[in-house]
C-alpha cells in the first residue's frame, strides 16, 4: 500500500466520515465558486496607501491577532505596518518594495499588492502593478494630484489595468467635505480621460479612522456609493480580451524516453484541444496536437494559462525559446518593433545600446535602434529624447538577434510584454510593452544566434570534458582539439559562433575570449568548474542561454 | 482534480438560481495556483545548471513536491531534494522523509552540520537564534555550496509572515549567500529574470501565492500524504502556560507535573525543541481545514525562533527556564 492509500484508509478506519467532513467539503466548493481578483495601490509618497490595506485587512477580519498585537503601540495600531514588513520600513516609515497580501470575503479572494509611493522605488510599483486587474490610485486630500500620482495612473494605464478606483483620502483631515471630494474628483477624472483608462471610480475615504474602506461612512453622507471593500467584491474582472490564437511558447522539451517527445509550456493565450492543426515557430512547420498531457491524465481541451505538456503528430525538434500557435491565426514574427519601455537602471537607455531581452521562454539579444519619446510626467506629453533615463517612460525602437514571436501588449499581456536585462550586472533594467510591430520578412535572414568564444584549457582533460559534454547539451557547436599554433584560425571559428576548447599540455589560467565584433577580448577565468565557466561564457552572451534540451539528456 | 474536472465546464459551480456561473471558462484559483507554480518549475529548470529542491518534510514541501511532479511528468523530477537536518527533527518527520522520497524515486541528500552536532550544539545550551544559524542556515549555505547548487526551490509562502511578503519569486542571492532586501529586482508579469553571476544563485518560490488555506485544501484535493504529526492525537506533552511542548529530545526535560498527555497537532513542523503544538480535535485533513478558518492567530504563532529576531528578553528567559 502506498503512502497516500495508507492515510487514507486510516482516515476512514478511525474517523468515519462525519458530519463536520462534508460541511467543510461544502465550505471548500463554495471557495472554488469564487472569483479572484488582483489589485495594486498606486500614488504618491505618504498618501495612505498602506495605512488603507492594514485598515481593509484589520476591518475585513483578514488579520491574525498575533499579527495586530505586533503593530499596537499604547493601545493604537500602525496599519500601514501590517503591511511595511521590511525592518528598514519600518525604521523610515515609507514602504520600498512591495508587500503581497491575500484575503478573502464571502464573495471573492483577493490579491493585494501594496507598491512604494517614493519615485526611487517606481520599479516595485510597476512590479505590483504588472499582474494587476484593479489599481487603487490614492490621492492625500489636502494636496491632490502630485507627479507621483501621474507617474503612476500613467504606468497602470499602461500596463493594461482597465479598471482604477481612486481613492481620496485623509478626508478627515478635510472635515470630509464634499467640495473637497468633488474638486478632485474632476480632476482625476480629466487625469483618466488623458489616460484612456476606461473605467475610473471615485471615492471618499479616510484609511486611518475607517471611513468607507469597509463600512460605509457616517461622516459623509452626501457620497452615496459603496465602501472600497463593496467595490472591490464587485468591479467586473479583468477578462482578457477573448483571443484568437491559441500562443503556446514552449517552456521545456520532455523526453523521458524515446517514444515519448512532449513540449512543456504554459498557454500563454487560447484554447488548444487534440487534432487542432498548429504551427511551430520560427520554423513554420504545420502539424497537428496529437495529445495534451498532464499528470491528471490527458485533456480534452486546455486554455490559458494552464500548464500542459503537448505532443505533436509529427516527430519534429522544437526546443525552448520556440512557439506552438494556432496555424490559421499565427502571432507576429519580427525582429523590429516599437515599445513602450519602463526604465528601472541607473544607466540610462540610449540609441545603439545592446541588452539580453527576455519575451515569453526566449532570451534573445537586443539592440535599441532608436528612442522616439519620453513622457513627460507633468504634463503627460511625449517629448523627443535622445535617453531614457531611470523611472522614465518611453517609446523605443527595438532590434533583436533572433525573431520574436510576438503579439501587441493590447492583444496579449503574455505575448505582448517583455523585460530588458543589462548583461554587465545582470539587473533587469527595463519592462516594455510591445506597441507595433513590423513582420520579419518570410525569408530568414539568419542572424548569428550567438557568437562563440574560444577556452584556453591547458592541461585539463577532466575540465575539457566535462565542459564539452555540458555545452553539447545546449544546442551550441562545440570544437575540442590539441591543434597548436593556430589560435587565429580558432578565433576565426569561435566567431562563426562556436565554442572552441583548446587543450594543450602547458599549465596556466582558464582563458577565454570571445570572438564579437572584430575585437577579441580576453578574461582570466578562476573557477576550475565547468559550471562556473558555463555561467561566465552565458555572462559574456558567447552561448545562447536556456536552450537546454531533454531531461533525460542533460540530468 | 481529475483529468476532466479541470477543463469541464461542469465543474464551474452552480448559483443559487441553477444556472451555471456566468463567467464560463474561468478556473478555481487552486488551478491558477497550480500552473502558475507549475510555470516557475519548469522556468527554473531550463534555465539553471544545477538546480536542488529544498525539502523539509513539512506540509508546504510535500505540495511543491507534487507540483514538481506534475511539471515534468512524465518525465521524472530532474532534481535532487535537499534536506537541511538540524539533528531535532522528529523521528516521525525523518520516518516520512525516508520513506516518502524511496516511494516516489527521488533523490534526496540530507545535509547536517556534524561539526556543530559534535560540539553539542543546541538550542538549550546556544540560544535558538545561535542554534539556528549554525544546523540550519550554516548548514543550508554549506550544503549549497558543496554541491554546487545555482538555484534551490523553496517552500516559503507569502502570507507565512510579513517579511516574506516581501520577497519575489526569483530571489537573488550574492556570492556570500546574503538577500539584499533593499534592492531586488524588478519582477514583473511572469518574465522572470534568471541571470546570475559567478558563484551567485537564485531562491525560487513556487508557492510565494499559496496561503495556508490553499495548501491544505490542495492537500485534500490531491490527497497528498502528510507527516502524520499534523494530526491531531493524544501525544506526551510538556504544558507550560499556553505552550505544549513535544518531549523528543533527552535536553527538553519539565518540572514536576509539567508532563501530560494532550490532544493536540503541530501547525508547521520544525525542530522538536523549538515546535509549539496546539491543542486541537483535527484529526483529519478536513478539520483541520475547518480550524484553520476559525484560528486567529498565525501559523508561526506557535514557532519559538520566530519570535527571537526583534526581543531577545523573552528569548533569554525561554533559554534560563530550559
Ligand atoms: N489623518 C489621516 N492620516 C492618514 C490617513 N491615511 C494615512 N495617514 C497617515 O499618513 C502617513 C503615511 O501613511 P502610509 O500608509 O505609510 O502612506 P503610504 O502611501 O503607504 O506611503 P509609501 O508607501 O511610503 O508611499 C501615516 O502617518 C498615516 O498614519 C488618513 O486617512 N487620515
Ligand atoms: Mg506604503
Amino acid at each position: 500500500m502506498s503512502f497516500a492509500e495508507e492515510q487514507l484508509d486510516a482516515a476512514a478506519r478511525g474517523m468515519a466520515v462525519d458530519d463536520l467532513d462534508a460541511r467543510i467539503e461544502e465550505q471548500l466548493e463554495a471557495e472554488r465558486g469564487k472569483d479572484l481578483l488582483r489589485f495594486s495601490t498606486a500614488g504618491s509618497v505618504d498618501d495612505g496607501k498602506s495605512t488603507l490595506i492594514g485598515r481593509l485587512l484589520y476591518d475585513s477580519r483578514n488579520v491574525y491577532d498575533d499579527h495586530v498585537r505586533a503593530v499596537t503601540r499604547d493601545a493604537a495600531i500602525d496599519f500601514a505596518q501590517l503591511t511595511d514588513g521590511l525592518r528598514a520600513e519600518r525604521e523610515q516609515g515609507i514602504t520600498i518594495d512591495v508587500a503581497y497580501r491575500y484575503f478573502s470575503t464571502a464573495k471573492r479572494k483577493f490579491i493585494i499588492a501594496d507598491t512604494p509611493g517614493h519615485e526611487q522605488y517606481t520599479r516595485n510599483m510597476a512590479t505590483g502593478a504588472s499582474t494587476a486587474d484593479v489599481a487603487i490610485v490614492l490621492v492625500d486630500a489636502r494636496k491632490g494630484i502630485l507627479d507621483q500620482t501621474r507617474r503612476h495612473a500613467c504606468i497602470a494605464s499602461l500596463l493594461g489595468i482597465p479598471t482604477v478606483i481612486a481613492a481620496i483620502n485623509k478626508m478627515d483631515l478635510m472635515e470630509f467635505s464634499q467640495e473637497v471630494f468633488e474638486q478632485h474628483r474632476r480632476d482625476l477624472e480629466a487625469l483618466a480621460q488623458r489616460l484612456e483608462i476606461p473605467e475610473l471610480i471615485p471615492v471618499p475615504v479616510s484609511a486611518l479612522e475607517g471611513d468607507n474602506i469597509v463600512h460605509r461612512s457616517q461622516r459623509m453622507p452626501w457620497y452615496t456609493g459603496q465602501s472600497l471593500l463593496g467595490l472591490l467584491e464587485t468591479v467586473p474582472l479583468a477578462i482578457e480580451r477573448a483571443h484568437a490564437g491559441l500562443r503556446f511558447p514552449v517552456q521545456r522539451v520532455l523526453r523521458p524516453h524515446q517514444d515519448f517527445r512532449g513540449f512543456a509550456g504554459q498557454i500563454a493565450a487560447g484554447t488548444v484541444r487534440p487534432g487542432d492543426e498548429v504551427v511551430a515557430l520560427p520554423s513554420g512547420f504545420r502539424t497537428r496536437v496529437r495529445s495534451i498531457s498532464t499528470w491528471d491524465g490527458e485533456l480534452d481541451v486546455a486554455r490559458a494559462p494552464q500548464s500542459v505538456v503537448l505532443t505533436l503528430e509529427d516527430e519534429r525538434d522544437i526546443s525552448r525559446g520556440e512557439m506552438i500557435a494556432s496555424a490559421s491565426a499565427p502571432p507576429h514574427r519580427t525582429t523590429r518593433f516599437e515599445a513602450t519601455v519602463v526604465w528601472m537602471h541607473a544607466t540610462p537607455l540610449r540609441a545603439g545600446a545592446t541588452y539580453l531581452l527576455k519575451h515569453t521562454s526566449q532570451t534573445v539579444r537586443a539592440h535599441v535602434a532608436e528612442i522616439r519619446s519620453r513622457i513627460d510626467v507633468e504634463h503627460l506629453e511625449e517629448r523627443g529624447t535622445d535617453q531614457l533615463a531611470l523611472n522614465d517612460i518611453g517609446r523605443v525602437v527595438i532590434e533583436t538577434s533572433r525573431p520574436l514571436l510576438a503579439d501587441t501588449y493590447r492583444e496579449s499581456r503574455s505575448t505582448g510584454s517583455l523585460i530588458l536585462i543589462d548583461s554587465a550586472d545582470n539587473a533587469t533594467a527595463g519592462a516594455g510593452m510591445i506597441r507595433s510591430i513590423t513582420d520579419a520578412a518570410e525569408t530568414t535572414t539568419t542572424v548569428a544566434q550567438a557568437s562563440g568564444a574560444l577556452i584556453t584549457l591547458g592541461a585539463r582533460p577532466h575540465l575539457a570534458a566535462e565542459l564539452e559534454s555540458a555545452l553539447l547539451g545546449t544546442n551550441v557547436l562545440v570544437l575540442r582539439t590539441r591543434a597548436r599554433g593556430v589560435r587565429a584560425e580558432l578565433l576565426a571559428v569561435a566567431r562563426l559562433g562556436a565554442v572552441v576548447l583548446a587543450e594543450s599540455d602547458t599549465s596556466g589560467p582558464v582563458l577565454l575570449t570571445t570572438g564579437d565584433a572584430g575585437a577579441a577580448e580576453t578574461h582570466v577565468l578562476a573557477g576550475e568548474q565547468a559550471t562556473e565557466i558555463l555561467n561566465e561564457l552565458q555572462r559574456l552572451g558567447a552561448i545562447p542561454t536556456g536552450d537546454t534540451d531533454d531531461d533525460a539528456v542533460t540530468r | 482534480m481529475t483529468a476532466t474536472a479541470i477543463a469541464d465546464r461542469s465543474a464551474v459551480p452552480l448559483h443559487e438560481d441553477g444556472k451555471r456561473a456566468t463567467a464560463v471558462d474561468r478556473f478555481n484559483h487552486i488551478q491558477l495556483l497550480e500552473a502558475e507554480s507549475i510555470h516557475i518549475l519548469r522556468e527554473v529548470v531550463a534555465e539553471f545548471q544545477n538546480p536542488v529542491m529544498l525539502y523539509s518534510i513539512g506540509k508546504d514541501s510535500s505540495v511543491m513536491l507534487r507540483l514538481a511532479q506534475k511539471a515534468f511528468y512524465p518525465a521524472p523530477i530532474p532534481f535532487p531534494l535537499l534536506h537541511v537536518d538540524t539533528g531535532y527533527k522528529f523521528d516521525e518527520m525523518l520516518e516520512f522523509r525516508d520513506r516518502y522520497t524511496s516511494e516516489l524515486g527521488v533523490k534526496l541528500i540530507v545535509w547536517r552540520n556534524e561539526e556543530a552536532l559534535a560540539d553539542g550544539a543546541n538550542p538549550v545550551r546556544l540560544g535558538t537564534q545561535r542554534c539556528c544559524g549554525l544546523l540550519k542556515t550554516q548548514a543550508l549555505l554549506d550544503g549549497l555550496r558543496a554541491h554546487g547548487f545555482d538555484a534551490a526551490f523553496g517552500g516559503a509562502r507569502r502570507d507565512e509572515e510579513k517579511s516574506r511578503a516581501k520577497e519575489r519569486i526569483f530571489s537573488f542571492r550574492d556570492s556570500t549567500g546574503q538577500w539584499d532586501p533593499k534592492n531586488q529586482r524588478p519582477e514583473l508579469w511572469n518574465l522572470f529574470n534568471a541571470r546570475i553571476g559567478l558563484r551567485e544563485s537564485i531562491r525560487v518560490f513556487p508557492l510565494s501565492n499559496w496561503t495556508e488555506l490553499d495548501i491544505w485544501h490542495y492537500i485534500h484535493l490531491e490527497k497528498i500524504p502528510i507527516v502524520p504529526l499534523y494530526l491531531a492525537k493524544e501525544r506526551r506533552m510538556l504544558v507550560r502556560g499556553d505552550s505544549l511542548i513535544p518531549v523528543e529530545q533527552s535536553f527538553v526535560q519539565g518540572l514536576p507535573g509539567e508532563e501530560q498527555w494532550v490532544k493536540c497537532r503541530l501547525r508547521s513542523l520544525g525542530c522538536s525543541p523549538c515546535t509549539g503544538a496546539i491543542r486541537s480535535d483535527a484529526d483529519t485533513v478536513p478539520k483541520i481545514i475547518a480550524e484553520l478558518m476559525a484560528v486567529r492567530n498565525s501559523e508561526r504563532a506557535n514557532r519559538i525562533i520566530d519570535h527571537d529576531q526583534d526581543g531577545s528578553m523573552e528569548i533569554k528567559k525561554r533559554e534560563g527556564y530550559f
